[in-house]
């Protein structure tokens, strides 16, 4: 296994205080992407633990992607992965922001 | 995500288990203990360097049932196939021990998996013990418990004896239910007994009809979350008086079926030996017309 762990300035609209919300299962080219808020102001904080290791490149390219798309303050994003593609990781970054938005 | 109410049949094998929880339950009521936030992880399988799941692949909480206070547990079978480790089965295990404290309408357990957690091994195998102890212990102190099998990945191992502990079963023809899945018995027994590749084979021997038609599962219904949700509704009230009579009562049950079908060697023979005309027509029925025609034909002698 290999952690990674990556902060960006994030200076959009502050993460609402929702419940956090995962989504995904960690299966064989498949990944869990757990998202909080309540991360320091300004910035979007990510820590990945992935089966595949040597690919920080591109999660930081990835995760890099996903922050300007989702430019929340102090969201916190938690992955467990099993080798998912890039492509893979973006839908479900994308789904569990969206999910956690709709969020009460 | 508005409008009109979705009348579409929502697969119960397809969703996940968080989306089983929210489709058999009432709508919004679910609330999860212990949730993916808490970071609870397999400790074991940190050690052996294997990915974790925040949840390790155990849903618990609580939430109503037609209105009634309920707890649920749901197994995540795309998680190392709903394997039982340590703290999946300390959840399940909590949950019913919580079960006896507060007494609520009953307990559902979605079960997805394959057994018990090999790369745990003995904490694995000892939290499965566990869980099937909680399951009769909730049962002794009046709480029904009942198991609802139609994922992916059955219920096997472990589990399937977890499952068939419990008051009451519902399938789905897609749920297997077994102690001995396909691929060990292939494995251990040899091709000539199993060919677990024969998928029409594994369904005919561990699927739900078959489970149905022997009495192991009270209810067979589509794959269908609200089909899952009447089901669980009309079981909370199917409660069997745990004890030594019961007990008695299964043993001599099974101690006669094993006499009146233990010369089979495939379900079709027991279905015809059971009374049921033109058996081989069975596994291509809808569940309303397979019902219609094996009424007659089921062993509901629990």
């Amino acid at each position: 296994m290999e952690r990674l762990s990556f902060e960006f300035a994030c200076p959009g609209e502050p993460a609402p205080p929702a419940a956090p919300v995962v989504v995904g299962v960690v299966a064989s080219g498949n990944l869990e992407v757990l998202v909080e808020g309540g991360g320091p102001p300004g910035r979007c904080r990510l820590v990945v633990e992935t089966s595949a290791r040597g690919f920080g490149e591109i999660w930081e390219a990835v995760l890099r992607d996903f922050s300007g798309r989702h430019p929340l303050s102090g969201l916190s994003v938690s992955v467990n992965d099993a080798g998912a593609t890039p492509a893979v990781v973006s839908l479900r970054l994308d789904q569990a922001v969206e999910e956690y938005l709709r969020r009460p | 995500m508005s409008g009109a109410p979705r009348r579409t049949p929502r697969s119960f094998r397809e969703a996940t288990a968080r989306r089983r929880l929210e489709g058999v339950l009432d709508p919004g009521s679910f609330r999860e203990i212990l949730g993916p936030a808490h970071r609870v992880t397999s400790p074991h399988l940190a050690a052996l360097d294997l990915p974790v799941s925040f949840d390790d692949g155990a849903v618990v909480g609580q939430g109503l049932l037609g209105a009634s206070p309920v707890l649920a547990a749901a197994e995540e079978g795309g998680f190392m196939g709903g394997a039982v480790g340590e703290v999946h089965g300390a959840k399940l295990t909590g949950l019913l021990r919580l079960a006896e404290r507060e007494r609520p309408a009953g307990v559902l357990l979605l079960l997805d998996s394959g057994g018990v957690r090999l790369q745990e091994a003995n904490a694995g195998l000892v939290a499965v013990s566990e869980v099937m102890r909680a399951v009769l212990s909730a049962r002794a102190a009046g709480v029904p418990v009942v198991a609802l099998v139609g994922g992916g990945w059955g219920c096997f191992g472990g589990m399937g004896i977890v499952a068939r502990s419990c008051d009451a079963v519902a399938m789905s023809e897609e749920g297997r239910l077994g102690v001995t899945g396909p691929d060990v018995l292939e494995a251990t027994k040899g091709v000539e007994e199993l060919d677990a590749s024969d998928r029409a084979l594994v369904w005919r021997t561990y699927g739900g009809k078959h489970r149905y038609l022997l009495g192991e599962a009270d209810l067979l219904v589509a794959d269908d979350l609200g089909a899952f949700r009447a089901a669980a509704l009309s079981l909370l009230s199917a409660r069997r008086e745990p004890g030594l009579e019961e007990l008695e009562r299964e043993h001599r049950h099974l101690s006669r079926r094993l006499e009146d079908l233990g010369g089979f060697s495939e379900a079709t023979e027991v279905w015809r030996a059971a009374g049921v005309r033109e058996p081989a027509r069975l596994p291509g029925l809808e569940p309303e017309a397979f019902l219609r025609s094996v009424s007659a034909a089921r062993r509901g002698d629990r």
